[in-house]
């Protein structure tokens, strides 16, 4: 590991940031479109062109107000929840493989991911539960009720989806026999995918992405009409903004990693009998993982604007009496199947 | 017709699973989201009120260039929100009164119609101007330079008015 080594690194992490950034952007951009569409308005088309520039108005707009922290609130960990969300939000896609050619380049050989940690689903897990400090940490340190409401909710329902995530996942690492991410993606070529082979943990996978990354219908934790809100109630200006940018980015995490897990991430079947160029395969495979995100980001809003929210007993009842046992049955019938074959 | 009071519904198996229902509805946002869009761009696309429409009072001015106007004060006299403030004097023409001043404040004008309905001459209608936003307090209140307007532009209130009286 010498400079330059560090120096790829860096300029793999600040681009990454960089897309992450515009991509969450244009997804607040895109969230009020399909909005506006499903309600059949035409929705943001003001600022720039067809409206594009929609949400740089709006993050000007809350750079520009008033940061307010409540005098009654515990200042040091109101700041500090906002911080924690996004970190965890952003560092997740570190380990995420944009693309399996590698290439060279001033004599190295560059991979397309930051990191190529061999326990990648380890590491996705843990960071994404680490979000949930977030929430409830900025629900009690607000000292209001619906703020600490909110966190509480998503501290259960946090807990409640990840042992399902996690059991799901578990089918995956069984067919794959690696917790490396790069090798769970290379081993989904043609059309391997895992969604094929593990339909149900797919299911239980996706659904608990929604109740991680705090989406409707498993939007508890902010619940508006309820909650006022829910655990950003008391956070304005650049706060709010970081709560806002990493709800975001916690969604693209989350389609990266199910893109990543179940569709074959960067791959695109048979793609290696065409024998391209080094150059127009890593392309190809970065476009291939970008559609593929971008399509789950689309299910993500979609889904949005279709489905109520659950209410609070319902979502409990759906995490432990169906998600989990449908999990654990997944486990028990790859380990079978498994183990015939 | 039977009066149902019993409303909870027993949900089959393909319901209770929540997945063919979601995409079901999936479905339907889908198809609403490929539909025609409702939104009217409102500064670029201007609604043309209807006849009925009750827009800002006017005075109606003759093709001759005359107003109508005899400043009888009934419309003062009737307004609810008493925004208008008729000041009458004489000339040399035909009628012999005519309003020296004519203020209408629109800030305290309800749109009721009062006036319209109340006028012997058919000489304040209500016109189908609806955009009235105003910087300064002075601005809301119309004096007759304001008011009058040819009554050309104003035939399809009046032909309403006479219609539907």
């Amino acid at each position: 590991m010498d400079m330059i080594d560090i120096l790829i690194t860096m300029t793999k992490i600040v681009l990454l940031f960089g897309v992450v950034l515009i991509t969450v952007a244009e997804l607040v951009y895109t969230e009020r479109k399909i909005s506006a569409w499903v309600q059949n308005r035409i929705g943001p088309n003001r600022v720039g062109w067809r409206g594009l520039l929609q949400p740089y108005a709006d993050v000007i707009k809350l750079l520009v107000k008033e940061d307010i922290v409540p005098a009654a609130a515990h200042r040091f960990i109101h700041t500090l929840a906002p911080i924690i969300s996004i970190t965890v939000a952003m560092s997740t896609l570190a380990v995420v493989p944009l693309a399996g050619q590698t290439f060279t380049l001033f004599g190295r050989e560059i991979s397309l991911l930051v990191a190529d940690v061999n326990v990648g689903i380890l590491y996705v897990l843990a960071l994404t539960s680490m979000g949930v400090y977030g929430l409830t940490l900025s629900g009690w340190s607000s000292n209001n009720k619906y703020s600490l409401l909110g966190g509480l909710r998503s501290a259960a329902q946090m807990i409640s989806y990840e042992l399902s995530m996690g059991l799901s996942v578990i089918g995956v690492i069984m067919i794959a026999g690696s917790l490396r991410l790069t090798d769970i993606v290379a081993l989904q070529s043609g059309w391997q995918w895992n969604i094929v082979l593990q339909p149900v943990g797919f299911i239980v996978f996706l659904v608990a992405a929604f109740a991680e990354t705090n989406r409707t219908p498993f939007d508890l934790p902010e619940a508006e009409p309820e909650l006022v809100g829910g655990y950003h109630t008391e956070y304005s200006s650049f706060k709010f903004a970081l709560f806002f940018l990493a709800e975001y980015a916690n969604m693209i995490t989350a389609s990266a990693v199910v893109v990543t897990l179940y569709l074959g991430g960067w791959q695109i079947p048979y793609l290696e009998l065409l024998e391209l160029p080094v150059y127009a395969n890593v392309l190809l495979q970065i476009l291939a993982f970008a559609v593929k995100v971008a399509f789950l980001l689309f299910v993500f809003q979609w889904v949005r604007w279709t489905v109520p929210r659950f209410r609070y007993d319902q979502l409990m009842n759906l995490g432990w009496k169906v998600m989990l046992p449908i999990a654990l049955a997944n486990v028990v019938v790859t380990g079978i199947v498994l183990l015939l074959l | 017709m039977s009066t149902q009071t019993d409303t909870k519904y027993e949900l089959n198996f393909w319901e209770k699973i929540y997945i063919p229902e979601i995409l079901k509805g999936m479905k339907l946002t889908l198809e609403q989201m490929l539909k025609k869009k409702e939104t009217r761009e409102y500064p670029e696309e201007k609604w043309v009120p209807p006849p009925s429409y009750r827009g800002a009072p006017v005075l109606v001015l003759e093709e001759n260039g005359v107003e109508r106007c005899v400043a009888c004060g009934l419309c003062s006299r009737v307004c609810p929100a008493l925004a208008i403030e008729v000041h009458a004097s004489e000339t040399e023409h035909e009628k012999e009164r005519y309003p020296e001043l004519f203020e209408i404040n629109m800030l305290r004008c309800i749109f009721c119609g009062f006036c319209e309905e109340v006028c012997p001459e058919e000489a304040i209608v209500m016109s189908p101007v609806y955009e009235m936003a105003f910087t300064k307090y002075e601005d809301a209140i119309f004096g007759k330079e304001k008011l009058l307007t040819p009554v050309n532009e104003l035939r399809p209130r009046l032909e309403y008015l006479r219609a539907h009286r």
